[in-house]
Protein backbone atom coordinates (compact mmCIF):
# COMPACT_ATOMS: atom_id res chain seq x y z
CA UNK A 1 0.00 0.00 0.00
CA UNK A 2 1.31 3.41 -1.35
CA UNK A 3 1.21 6.02 2.04
CA UNK A 4 0.77 9.62 0.54
CA UNK A 5 2.22 11.20 3.85
CA UNK A 6 5.44 12.33 3.61
CA UNK A 7 7.87 10.76 6.01
CA UNK A 8 10.47 11.92 8.18
CA UNK A 9 13.37 11.19 5.96
CA UNK A 10 11.81 13.08 3.09
CA UNK A 11 11.17 16.12 5.03
CA UNK A 12 14.65 16.58 6.27
CA UNK A 13 15.32 15.90 2.73
CA UNK A 14 13.19 18.36 1.65
CA UNK A 15 14.39 21.12 4.54
CA UNK A 16 18.02 20.94 3.64
CA UNK A 17 17.27 21.01 -0.02
CA UNK A 18 15.25 24.15 0.48
CA UNK A 19 18.15 25.82 2.62
CA UNK A 20 20.53 25.01 0.14
CA UNK A 21 18.15 26.84 -2.81
CA UNK A 22 17.87 29.53 -0.90
CA UNK A 23 21.36 30.28 0.43
CA UNK A 24 21.90 29.46 -3.54
CA UNK A 25 19.40 32.12 -4.87
CA UNK A 26 19.91 34.85 -2.16
CA UNK A 27 23.78 34.55 -2.38
CA UNK A 28 24.66 38.15 -2.95
CA UNK A 29 22.55 39.29 0.41
CA UNK A 30 23.91 36.55 2.16
CA UNK A 31 27.74 36.23 1.78
CA UNK A 32 29.01 38.90 4.16
CA UNK A 33 31.74 39.54 1.77
CA UNK A 34 32.74 39.39 -2.60
CA UNK A 35 33.88 35.56 -2.50
CA UNK A 36 36.44 36.49 -5.39
CA UNK A 37 38.40 39.39 -3.82
CA UNK A 38 41.00 39.57 -1.08
CA UNK A 39 39.25 41.03 1.97
CA UNK A 40 41.58 39.99 4.40
CA UNK A 41 45.46 41.22 4.47
CA UNK A 42 47.34 37.75 3.84
CA UNK A 43 51.37 37.13 3.46
CA UNK A 44 50.53 34.12 0.85
CA UNK A 45 48.85 32.13 4.43
CA UNK A 46 45.19 31.02 5.08
CA UNK A 47 43.63 32.91 7.79
CA UNK A 48 42.23 31.49 10.93
CA UNK A 49 38.16 31.52 11.59
CA UNK A 50 37.64 34.93 13.29
CA UNK A 51 34.29 37.03 13.97
CA UNK A 52 35.07 39.13 10.94
CA UNK A 53 35.84 35.96 8.73
CA UNK A 54 33.76 32.72 10.79
CA UNK A 55 35.17 30.45 8.47
CA UNK A 56 38.61 31.60 8.23
CA UNK A 57 40.23 33.54 5.02
CA UNK A 58 42.15 31.19 2.13
CA UNK A 59 45.52 31.59 0.77
CA UNK A 60 44.77 34.60 -1.73
CA UNK A 61 42.93 36.21 1.77
CA UNK A 62 38.98 35.80 0.19
CA UNK A 63 36.56 35.23 2.52
CA UNK A 64 35.89 31.09 2.80
CA UNK A 65 32.61 31.64 4.03
CA UNK A 66 31.42 33.70 1.06
CA UNK A 67 33.04 31.47 -1.07
CA UNK A 68 31.18 28.25 0.64
CA UNK A 69 28.01 30.17 -0.34
CA UNK A 70 28.66 31.26 -3.65
CA UNK A 71 29.94 27.73 -4.42
CA UNK A 72 26.03 26.51 -3.94
CA UNK A 73 25.14 28.38 -6.85
CA UNK A 74 27.71 26.23 -9.16
CA UNK A 75 26.64 23.16 -7.30
CA UNK A 76 23.57 23.34 -7.71
CA UNK A 77 23.53 24.83 -11.55
CA UNK A 78 25.51 22.16 -12.69
CA UNK A 79 23.74 19.60 -10.43
CA UNK A 80 20.66 20.05 -11.31
CA UNK A 81 21.04 20.93 -15.34
CA UNK A 82 23.04 17.83 -15.36
CA UNK A 83 20.29 15.49 -13.67
CA UNK A 84 18.05 17.40 -16.35
CA UNK A 85 19.93 15.81 -18.93
CA UNK A 86 20.52 12.79 -17.67
CA UNK A 87 16.76 12.29 -17.21
CA UNK A 88 16.08 13.59 -20.26
CA UNK A 89 18.41 10.73 -22.30
CA UNK A 90 17.46 7.82 -19.66
CA UNK A 91 13.65 8.28 -19.84
CA UNK A 92 13.64 8.62 -23.43
CA UNK A 93 15.71 5.51 -23.71
CA UNK A 94 14.24 3.77 -21.19
CA UNK A 95 10.62 4.39 -22.26
CA UNK A 96 11.30 3.57 -25.59
CA UNK A 97 12.93 0.52 -24.97
CA UNK A 98 10.29 -0.61 -22.56
CA UNK A 99 7.46 0.37 -24.41
CA UNK A 100 8.66 -1.05 -28.00
CA UNK A 101 10.59 -3.95 -26.84
CA UNK A 102 11.41 -6.36 -29.41
CA UNK A 103 14.43 -5.22 -31.48
CA UNK A 104 14.48 -1.70 -30.63
CA UNK A 105 14.39 -2.94 -26.74
CA UNK A 106 17.44 -5.17 -28.04
CA UNK A 107 19.26 -2.21 -29.24
CA UNK A 108 19.20 0.39 -26.76
CA UNK A 109 19.77 -2.34 -23.66
CA UNK A 110 22.95 -3.42 -25.08
CA UNK A 111 23.54 0.24 -26.05
CA UNK A 112 23.16 1.01 -22.48
CA UNK A 113 25.46 -2.17 -21.21
CA UNK A 114 28.13 -0.99 -23.19
CA UNK A 115 28.05 2.60 -21.35
CA UNK A 116 27.51 1.10 -18.02
CA UNK A 117 31.00 -1.50 -18.36
CA UNK A 118 33.05 1.96 -19.07
CA UNK A 119 34.50 3.50 -16.15
CA UNK A 120 32.35 6.90 -16.05
CA UNK A 121 34.32 8.91 -13.97
CA UNK A 122 37.56 8.27 -16.54
CA UNK A 123 35.53 8.76 -19.49
CA UNK A 124 33.95 12.30 -18.27
CA UNK A 125 37.70 13.17 -17.23
CA UNK A 126 38.97 12.32 -20.47
CA UNK A 127 35.91 14.26 -22.31
CA UNK A 128 36.27 17.00 -20.04
CA UNK A 129 40.04 17.44 -20.00
CA UNK A 130 39.37 17.21 -24.38
CA UNK A 131 36.49 19.64 -24.63
CA UNK A 132 38.05 21.99 -22.22
CA UNK A 133 36.48 22.78 -18.90
CA UNK A 134 33.51 24.78 -18.78
CA UNK A 135 30.14 25.01 -17.24
CA UNK A 136 27.95 23.80 -20.01
CA UNK A 137 31.09 21.34 -21.52
CA UNK A 138 30.89 19.99 -17.84
CA UNK A 139 27.43 19.47 -17.31
CA UNK A 140 27.03 18.42 -21.04
CA UNK A 141 29.42 15.41 -20.05
CA UNK A 142 27.79 14.15 -16.32
CA UNK A 143 24.18 14.27 -18.42
CA UNK A 144 26.06 11.63 -21.16
CA UNK A 145 27.93 9.82 -18.54
CA UNK A 146 25.31 8.99 -16.23
CA UNK A 147 21.95 7.96 -17.84
CA UNK A 148 22.11 4.61 -17.84
CA UNK A 149 20.74 3.61 -14.18
CA UNK A 150 17.73 5.81 -15.09
CA UNK A 151 17.24 4.48 -18.45
CA UNK A 152 17.16 0.73 -16.94
CA UNK A 153 14.90 1.39 -13.64
CA UNK A 154 12.58 3.43 -16.47
CA UNK A 155 12.65 0.44 -18.67
CA UNK A 156 11.07 -1.72 -16.03
CA UNK A 157 8.53 0.61 -14.84
CA UNK A 158 7.52 0.86 -18.30
CA UNK A 159 7.11 -2.75 -19.23
CA UNK A 160 5.37 -3.72 -16.52
CA UNK A 161 2.63 -0.50 -16.65
CA UNK A 162 2.76 -1.36 -20.52
CA UNK A 163 0.86 -4.79 -19.50
CA UNK A 164 -2.05 -2.85 -17.61
CA UNK A 165 -5.37 -3.61 -19.08
CA UNK A 166 -5.91 -0.02 -19.26
CA UNK A 167 -3.09 0.39 -21.22
CA UNK A 168 -4.34 -2.35 -23.44
CA UNK A 169 -7.47 -0.67 -23.78
CA UNK A 170 -6.48 2.27 -25.09
CA UNK A 171 -4.52 0.19 -28.07
CA UNK A 172 -7.53 -1.41 -28.92
CA UNK A 173 -9.04 1.80 -28.94
CA UNK A 174 -6.59 2.70 -31.77
CA UNK A 175 -4.65 5.30 -29.67
CA UNK A 176 -1.37 6.11 -31.68
CA UNK A 177 2.21 5.07 -29.85
CA UNK A 178 2.97 8.70 -29.31
CA UNK A 179 -0.54 8.85 -27.09
CA UNK A 180 -0.28 6.11 -25.62
CA UNK A 181 3.07 6.72 -24.26
CA UNK A 182 2.54 10.36 -23.53
CA UNK A 183 -1.29 10.16 -21.65
CA UNK A 184 -0.97 6.41 -20.65
CA UNK A 185 2.72 5.36 -20.00
CA UNK A 186 4.48 8.43 -18.84
CA UNK A 187 2.03 9.76 -16.47
CA UNK A 188 2.17 6.65 -14.26
CA UNK A 189 6.36 6.30 -14.81
CA UNK A 190 6.63 9.51 -13.09
CA UNK A 191 6.45 8.87 -9.55
CA UNK A 192 9.90 6.58 -10.00
CA UNK A 193 10.93 9.28 -12.53
CA UNK A 194 10.87 12.09 -9.84
CA UNK A 195 12.52 9.61 -7.10
CA UNK A 196 15.38 8.94 -9.46
CA UNK A 197 15.92 12.74 -10.30
CA UNK A 198 16.32 13.16 -6.50
CA UNK A 199 18.44 10.20 -6.73
CA UNK A 200 20.47 11.23 -9.52
CA UNK A 201 20.83 14.92 -8.65
CA UNK A 202 23.13 13.81 -5.21
CA UNK A 203 24.87 11.68 -7.81
CA UNK A 204 25.85 14.60 -10.27
CA UNK A 205 26.58 17.11 -7.42
CA UNK A 206 29.39 14.03 -6.54
CA UNK A 207 30.50 14.09 -10.22
CA UNK A 208 30.78 17.51 -9.97
CA UNK A 209 32.47 18.02 -7.10
CA UNK A 210 34.96 15.62 -7.77
CA UNK A 211 35.58 16.76 -11.79
CA UNK A 212 36.11 19.95 -9.86
CA UNK A 213 38.66 18.23 -7.25
CA UNK A 214 40.54 17.20 -10.11
CA UNK A 215 40.92 20.51 -11.76
CA UNK A 216 38.34 19.87 -14.35
CA UNK A 217 35.62 21.62 -12.78
CA UNK A 218 34.36 25.13 -13.67
CA UNK A 219 37.40 27.46 -14.53
CA UNK A 220 38.43 30.15 -11.15
CA UNK A 221 37.47 32.77 -10.37
CA UNK A 222 34.06 30.76 -9.94
CA UNK A 223 34.01 29.53 -6.24
CA UNK A 224 33.26 25.74 -6.47
CA UNK A 225 33.22 23.49 -3.69
CA UNK A 226 35.59 20.32 -5.12
CA UNK A 227 38.70 22.73 -6.38
CA UNK A 228 38.64 24.53 -2.52
CA UNK A 229 38.27 21.03 -1.13
CA UNK A 230 41.80 20.76 -3.57
CA UNK A 231 43.53 23.80 -2.71
CA UNK A 232 42.90 23.15 1.03
CA UNK A 233 44.60 20.06 1.38
CA UNK A 234 47.53 22.27 0.18
CA UNK A 235 47.03 23.67 3.29
CA UNK A 236 45.92 21.08 5.80
CA UNK A 237 49.14 20.85 7.74
CA UNK A 238 48.63 24.90 9.12
CA UNK A 239 44.97 25.51 7.72
CA UNK A 240 42.93 22.60 7.90
CA UNK A 241 39.01 24.81 7.77
CA UNK A 242 39.87 25.25 4.48
CA UNK A 243 39.48 21.82 3.09
CA UNK A 244 37.31 20.79 6.18
CA UNK A 245 34.45 23.27 5.53
CA UNK A 246 34.13 23.06 1.54
CA UNK A 247 33.55 19.16 1.90
CA UNK A 248 30.64 19.10 4.65
CA UNK A 249 28.81 21.75 2.12
CA UNK A 250 29.10 18.72 -0.29
CA UNK A 251 28.28 16.98 1.45
CA UNK A 252 25.26 18.82 2.81
CA UNK A 253 24.17 19.28 -0.23
CA UNK A 254 24.81 15.53 -1.73
CA UNK A 255 23.10 14.17 1.62
CA UNK A 256 19.47 16.54 1.54
CA UNK A 257 19.10 14.75 -2.12
CA UNK A 258 20.21 11.61 -0.99
CA UNK A 259 17.32 11.72 2.23
CA UNK A 260 14.92 13.23 0.04
CA UNK A 261 14.95 10.37 -2.78
CA UNK A 262 15.17 7.79 -0.06
CA UNK A 263 12.75 8.56 1.40
CA UNK A 264 10.45 9.04 -1.08
CA UNK A 265 11.78 5.58 -2.44
CA UNK A 266 10.79 3.98 1.07
CA UNK A 267 7.48 5.86 0.87
CA UNK A 268 6.54 3.89 -2.49
CA UNK A 269 7.46 0.86 -1.22
CA UNK A 270 5.39 0.65 1.73
CA UNK B 1 22.30 -24.55 -19.36
CA UNK B 2 25.31 -24.85 -22.49
CA UNK B 3 23.32 -22.20 -24.42
CA UNK B 4 22.79 -20.21 -21.52
CA UNK B 5 26.51 -19.77 -20.89
CA UNK B 6 27.09 -19.56 -24.65
CA UNK B 7 24.47 -16.72 -24.84
CA UNK B 8 26.62 -15.12 -21.86
CA UNK B 9 29.27 -15.08 -23.90
CA UNK B 10 28.29 -13.79 -26.54
CA UNK B 11 26.43 -10.54 -24.95
CA UNK B 12 29.83 -10.06 -23.06
CA UNK B 13 31.53 -9.84 -26.47
CA UNK B 14 29.47 -8.04 -27.64
CA UNK B 15 29.73 -5.34 -25.06
CA UNK B 16 33.41 -5.11 -25.65
CA UNK B 17 33.26 -4.60 -29.44
CA UNK B 18 30.62 -1.98 -28.28
CA UNK B 19 33.52 -0.18 -25.94
CA UNK B 20 36.38 -1.03 -28.64
CA UNK B 21 34.23 1.54 -30.65
CA UNK B 22 33.48 4.13 -27.96
CA UNK B 23 36.68 3.97 -27.34
CA UNK B 24 38.12 4.41 -30.44
CA UNK B 25 36.03 7.21 -31.22
CA UNK B 26 37.86 8.98 -27.87
CA UNK B 27 40.41 8.51 -29.90
CA UNK B 28 38.66 11.30 -32.55
CA UNK B 29 37.12 13.50 -30.56
CA UNK B 30 40.60 14.65 -29.03
CA UNK B 31 41.66 17.75 -31.64
CA UNK B 32 45.29 16.65 -30.72
CA UNK B 33 47.32 15.66 -33.71
CA UNK B 34 48.73 12.15 -32.52
CA UNK B 35 51.81 12.82 -35.09
CA UNK B 36 52.46 16.29 -33.49
CA UNK B 37 51.77 14.96 -29.85
CA UNK B 38 54.93 12.14 -30.62
CA UNK B 39 57.11 14.51 -32.42
CA UNK B 40 56.68 17.67 -31.02
CA UNK B 41 55.54 20.98 -32.84
CA UNK B 42 58.71 21.45 -34.91
CA UNK B 43 58.77 18.21 -36.34
CA UNK B 44 59.31 18.68 -40.35
CA UNK B 45 56.55 17.55 -42.98
CA UNK B 46 58.51 14.48 -43.50
CA UNK B 47 58.61 12.96 -39.99
CA UNK B 48 55.16 13.87 -39.34
CA UNK B 49 54.05 11.92 -42.55
CA UNK B 50 56.35 8.70 -41.46
CA UNK B 51 54.92 8.43 -38.01
CA UNK B 52 51.43 8.89 -39.74
CA UNK B 53 52.25 5.92 -41.99
CA UNK B 54 53.78 4.10 -38.86
CA UNK B 55 50.37 4.65 -36.96
CA UNK B 56 47.96 4.06 -39.42
CA UNK B 57 46.65 7.53 -39.75
CA UNK B 58 47.38 7.38 -43.32
CA UNK B 59 44.29 4.32 -43.71
CA UNK B 60 40.37 4.51 -44.12
CA UNK B 61 38.85 4.70 -40.51
CA UNK B 62 37.02 1.37 -41.18
CA UNK B 63 40.81 -0.20 -41.87
CA UNK B 64 42.70 1.87 -38.92
CA UNK B 65 39.67 0.61 -36.61
CA UNK B 66 40.34 -2.94 -37.53
CA UNK B 67 44.10 -2.70 -37.04
CA UNK B 68 43.35 -1.18 -33.75
CA UNK B 69 40.92 -4.43 -32.54
CA UNK B 70 43.19 -6.85 -34.22
CA UNK B 71 46.37 -5.24 -32.32
CA UNK B 72 44.33 -5.27 -28.89
CA UNK B 73 43.22 -8.69 -29.22
CA UNK B 74 46.86 -9.73 -29.11
CA UNK B 75 47.30 -7.49 -25.96
CA UNK B 76 49.19 -4.49 -28.02
CA UNK B 77 47.42 -1.52 -26.79
CA UNK B 78 49.58 0.47 -28.36
CA UNK B 79 52.79 3.12 -27.00
CA UNK B 80 51.93 6.09 -24.81
CA UNK B 81 52.89 9.45 -26.20
CA UNK B 82 54.02 10.73 -22.78
CA UNK B 83 55.95 7.60 -21.55
CA UNK B 84 57.16 6.20 -24.64
CA UNK B 85 56.20 2.75 -22.67
CA UNK B 86 53.96 0.13 -24.61
CA UNK B 87 50.66 0.80 -22.41
CA UNK B 88 50.02 -2.83 -21.71
CA UNK B 89 53.14 -3.14 -19.83
CA UNK B 90 52.58 0.36 -18.09
CA UNK B 91 48.77 -1.37 -16.69
CA UNK B 92 50.19 -4.61 -15.97
CA UNK B 93 52.81 -2.76 -13.46
CA UNK B 94 50.30 -0.67 -12.20
CA UNK B 95 47.81 -3.36 -11.90
CA UNK B 96 48.80 -5.30 -8.97
CA UNK B 97 48.82 -1.51 -6.46
CA UNK B 98 45.27 -1.23 -7.63
CA UNK B 99 44.03 -5.00 -7.30
CA UNK B 100 45.12 -5.01 -3.60
CA UNK B 101 43.44 -1.92 -2.67
CA UNK B 102 40.20 -2.75 -4.19
CA UNK B 103 39.90 -6.60 -3.23
CA UNK B 104 40.91 -5.04 0.36
CA UNK B 105 38.22 -2.13 0.31
CA UNK B 106 35.55 -4.70 -0.79
CA UNK B 107 36.30 -7.12 1.88
CA UNK B 108 36.03 -4.38 3.93
CA UNK B 109 32.68 -2.75 2.99
CA UNK B 110 31.02 -6.52 2.44
CA UNK B 111 31.88 -6.80 6.24
CA UNK B 112 30.58 -3.36 7.07
CA UNK B 113 27.94 -3.60 4.75
CA UNK B 114 26.55 -6.89 6.07
CA UNK B 115 27.18 -5.65 9.77
CA UNK B 116 25.18 -2.70 9.30
CA UNK B 117 22.23 -4.34 7.20
CA UNK B 118 21.81 -7.09 9.37
CA UNK B 119 21.44 -5.18 12.37
CA UNK B 120 19.20 -2.64 11.00
CA UNK B 121 16.88 -5.75 10.00
CA UNK B 122 17.30 -7.20 13.25
CA UNK B 123 16.31 -4.23 14.55
CA UNK B 124 13.71 -3.24 12.57
CA UNK B 125 11.23 0.04 12.83
CA UNK B 126 13.36 0.80 16.06
CA UNK B 127 15.57 3.40 16.81
CA UNK B 128 18.73 1.63 16.07
CA UNK B 129 17.17 0.80 12.56
CA UNK B 130 16.67 4.49 11.95
CA UNK B 131 20.04 5.25 13.04
CA UNK B 132 21.90 3.11 10.81
CA UNK B 133 19.59 4.25 7.97
CA UNK B 134 20.67 7.90 8.79
CA UNK B 135 24.32 6.66 9.07
CA UNK B 136 24.19 4.12 5.75
CA UNK B 137 23.19 7.44 3.88
CA UNK B 138 25.64 9.31 5.76
CA UNK B 139 28.40 7.43 3.92
CA UNK B 140 27.00 7.45 0.27
CA UNK B 141 27.06 11.35 0.76
CA UNK B 142 30.39 11.36 1.46
CA UNK B 143 32.73 13.16 -1.50
CA UNK B 144 35.49 9.76 -1.41
CA UNK B 145 38.02 12.90 -2.09
CA UNK B 146 37.30 14.62 0.82
CA UNK B 147 37.18 11.56 2.96
CA UNK B 148 40.38 10.73 2.35
CA UNK B 149 41.62 14.01 2.65
CA UNK B 150 39.97 14.21 6.30
CA UNK B 151 41.52 10.20 7.22
CA UNK B 152 44.24 11.57 6.00
CA UNK B 153 44.81 14.85 8.34
CA UNK B 154 43.23 13.06 11.22
CA UNK B 155 45.25 9.83 10.95
CA UNK B 156 48.75 11.06 9.49
CA UNK B 157 49.15 14.16 10.83
CA UNK B 158 47.87 14.27 13.92
CA UNK B 159 48.00 10.77 15.37
CA UNK B 160 51.07 10.00 13.54
CA UNK B 161 50.27 6.85 13.03
CA UNK B 162 49.75 5.94 9.07
CA UNK B 163 51.82 7.12 6.19
CA UNK B 164 51.52 10.43 4.37
CA UNK B 165 49.93 8.85 1.19
CA UNK B 166 52.06 6.33 -0.95
CA UNK B 167 52.40 2.32 -1.20
CA UNK B 168 55.32 1.46 1.23
CA UNK B 169 53.89 -1.15 3.49
CA UNK B 170 51.02 -2.74 5.07
CA UNK B 171 50.22 0.44 7.37
CA UNK B 172 49.74 2.28 3.71
CA UNK B 173 47.00 0.29 3.15
CA UNK B 174 44.58 0.93 6.44
CA UNK B 175 43.36 4.57 5.53
CA UNK B 176 42.99 4.25 1.41
CA UNK B 177 41.00 0.79 1.50
CA UNK B 178 38.67 2.72 4.48
CA UNK B 179 38.62 5.73 2.10
CA UNK B 180 37.25 3.24 -0.55
CA UNK B 181 35.46 1.07 1.47
CA UNK B 182 32.89 3.42 3.45
CA UNK B 183 30.57 4.14 0.59
CA UNK B 184 29.71 1.39 -0.83
CA UNK B 185 29.65 0.10 3.19
CA UNK B 186 26.18 2.47 3.54
CA UNK B 187 25.50 1.20 0.02
CA UNK B 188 25.78 -2.58 0.60
CA UNK B 189 23.60 -2.06 3.99
CA UNK B 190 21.21 -0.30 2.27
CA UNK B 191 20.41 -2.98 -0.09
CA UNK B 192 20.83 -5.98 2.44
CA UNK B 193 18.49 -4.52 4.80
CA UNK B 194 15.82 -4.23 2.23
CA UNK B 195 16.51 -7.83 0.93
CA UNK B 196 16.28 -9.12 4.21
CA UNK B 197 13.07 -7.02 5.17
CA UNK B 198 11.08 -8.93 1.82
CA UNK B 199 13.00 -12.27 3.18
CA UNK B 200 11.50 -11.89 6.77
CA UNK B 201 7.83 -11.50 5.04
CA UNK B 202 8.20 -14.53 3.54
CA UNK B 203 6.51 -18.36 4.49
CA UNK B 204 9.44 -19.78 5.45
CA UNK B 205 11.11 -17.37 7.66
CA UNK B 206 7.80 -17.21 9.23
CA UNK B 207 7.48 -21.20 9.69
CA UNK B 208 11.28 -20.56 11.19
CA UNK B 209 9.78 -18.16 13.64
CA UNK B 210 7.20 -20.33 14.10
CA UNK B 211 9.31 -23.31 15.24
CA UNK B 212 10.51 -20.91 18.12
CA UNK B 213 13.83 -20.11 16.56
CA UNK B 214 15.16 -16.60 18.02
CA UNK B 215 15.38 -13.91 15.25
CA UNK B 216 19.12 -14.03 14.79
CA UNK B 217 19.41 -17.09 14.04
CA UNK B 218 16.23 -16.97 11.47
CA UNK B 219 18.04 -14.19 9.92
CA UNK B 220 21.39 -16.00 10.03
CA UNK B 221 20.84 -19.48 8.77
CA UNK B 222 17.24 -18.62 6.82
CA UNK B 223 16.89 -15.17 5.57
CA UNK B 224 20.21 -14.39 5.12
CA UNK B 225 20.80 -17.28 2.29
CA UNK B 226 18.11 -14.93 -0.39
CA UNK B 227 18.96 -11.45 0.72
CA UNK B 228 22.40 -12.24 -0.05
CA UNK B 229 22.24 -12.86 -3.54
CA UNK B 230 21.66 -9.64 -4.98
CA UNK B 231 24.69 -8.21 -2.97
CA UNK B 232 26.77 -10.65 -4.57
CA UNK B 233 26.45 -9.24 -8.09
CA UNK B 234 26.68 -5.53 -6.59
CA UNK B 235 29.58 -6.42 -5.05
CA UNK B 236 31.49 -8.50 -7.92
CA UNK B 237 30.60 -5.20 -10.19
CA UNK B 238 31.93 -3.18 -7.80
CA UNK B 239 35.28 -5.10 -7.80
CA UNK B 240 35.79 -4.48 -11.54
CA UNK B 241 34.20 -0.97 -11.14
CA UNK B 242 36.42 -0.28 -8.34
CA UNK B 243 39.93 -1.45 -10.79
CA UNK B 244 38.78 1.81 -12.79
CA UNK B 245 37.01 3.79 -10.00
CA UNK B 246 40.00 4.61 -7.58
CA UNK B 247 41.01 7.20 -9.15
CA UNK B 248 40.44 9.40 -6.50
CA UNK B 249 41.88 7.43 -3.63
CA UNK B 250 44.81 6.90 -5.12
CA UNK B 251 45.08 10.68 -5.98
CA UNK B 252 44.58 11.75 -2.30
CA UNK B 253 46.92 8.72 -1.40
CA UNK B 254 49.54 9.08 -3.93
CA UNK B 255 48.63 5.55 -4.38
CA UNK B 256 50.55 3.96 -7.39
CA UNK B 257 47.98 1.99 -8.69
CA UNK B 258 46.04 2.60 -12.30
CA UNK B 259 44.14 5.25 -11.09
CA UNK B 260 46.71 7.70 -10.76
CA UNK B 261 48.36 6.85 -14.01
CA UNK B 262 44.47 7.54 -15.59
CA UNK B 263 44.95 10.84 -13.93
CA UNK B 264 48.27 11.71 -15.28
CA UNK B 265 47.05 10.25 -18.51
CA UNK B 266 44.05 12.45 -18.75
CA UNK B 267 45.94 15.33 -17.98
CA UNK B 268 48.83 14.80 -20.41
CA UNK B 269 46.08 14.09 -22.61
CA UNK B 270 47.73 10.68 -24.04
CA UNK B 271 45.69 9.15 -25.77
CA UNK B 272 46.77 5.53 -26.46
CA UNK B 273 46.90 5.64 -22.63
CA UNK B 274 43.34 6.96 -22.18
CA UNK B 275 41.88 4.62 -24.59
CA UNK B 276 44.08 1.43 -23.09
CA UNK B 277 43.02 2.26 -19.36
CA UNK B 278 39.12 2.76 -20.39
CA UNK B 279 38.86 -0.77 -22.67
CA UNK B 280 41.00 -2.92 -19.75
CA UNK B 281 38.47 -1.54 -17.32
CA UNK B 282 35.41 -2.36 -19.61
CA UNK B 283 36.53 -5.54 -20.15
CA UNK B 284 37.25 -6.38 -16.46
CA UNK B 285 33.54 -5.56 -16.06
CA UNK B 286 31.89 -7.71 -18.36
CA UNK B 287 34.48 -10.22 -17.02
CA UNK B 288 33.26 -9.54 -13.58
CA UNK B 289 29.44 -9.62 -15.01
CA UNK B 290 29.71 -13.06 -16.39
CA UNK B 291 31.91 -14.18 -13.06
CA UNK B 292 28.28 -13.10 -11.43
CA UNK B 293 26.10 -14.85 -13.78
CA UNK B 294 28.09 -18.08 -12.96
CA UNK B 295 28.15 -17.56 -9.70
CA UNK B 296 24.73 -17.35 -9.48
CA UNK B 297 23.96 -20.72 -11.19
CA UNK B 298 25.90 -21.99 -8.28
CA UNK B 299 24.69 -20.22 -5.59
CA UNK B 300 21.02 -20.39 -6.50
CA UNK B 301 19.03 -23.71 -7.57
CA UNK B 302 15.78 -21.80 -8.82
CA UNK B 303 17.97 -19.69 -11.51
CA UNK B 304 19.67 -22.81 -13.12
CA UNK B 305 16.34 -24.51 -13.51
CA UNK B 306 15.15 -21.47 -15.74
CA UNK B 307 18.52 -21.70 -17.35
CA UNK B 308 18.29 -24.69 -18.77
CA UNK B 309 14.81 -24.60 -19.22
CA UNK B 310 15.72 -21.84 -21.85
Amino acid sequence: MKSRRINRLEAIGALMVAVLLIVAIFAPQIAPHDPSRAVAATFGDPGAPSLAFPLGTDQLGRDVLSRIIYGARISLIVGVAAMALTMAIGVTIGLASGFFGGSIDFMLMRFTDVMLSLPFLLLAMALVAVLRPSLITILFVIGIVSWTQVARVVRAETLSISERDFVFAAKALGAPARRLIVRHVLPNVLPIIVVMAALGTSGTLLLEAALSFLGLGVPPPAPSWGRMVAEGTMYFRTAPWLATSAGLAIFYAVLGFNLLGYGALQRRAR
Amino acid sequence: MLLYLARRVFFGAAVLIGTTIITFCLAFVIPADPAVAMAGAKADPQTLAAIRHQLDLDQPLYIQYAHYVDRALHGDLGRSYVRRESVTHLIASRFPATALLAVTAVLLSLIIGIAMGTVAAAYRGRAVDNTLLVVSLGLVSMPVFWLGTILLIVGGLYLHSFPLGGMTGPLSLVLPAITLALGSAGYYSRILHTNLADAMEQEYVRTARGKGLSATRVIVRHAMANAMLPLVTIAGLDLASMFSGVVLTETVFNWPGIGRLAYEAVFNLDIPLIMGIVLFSAALIVIANLAVDLLYLWLDPRIRLTAIAR
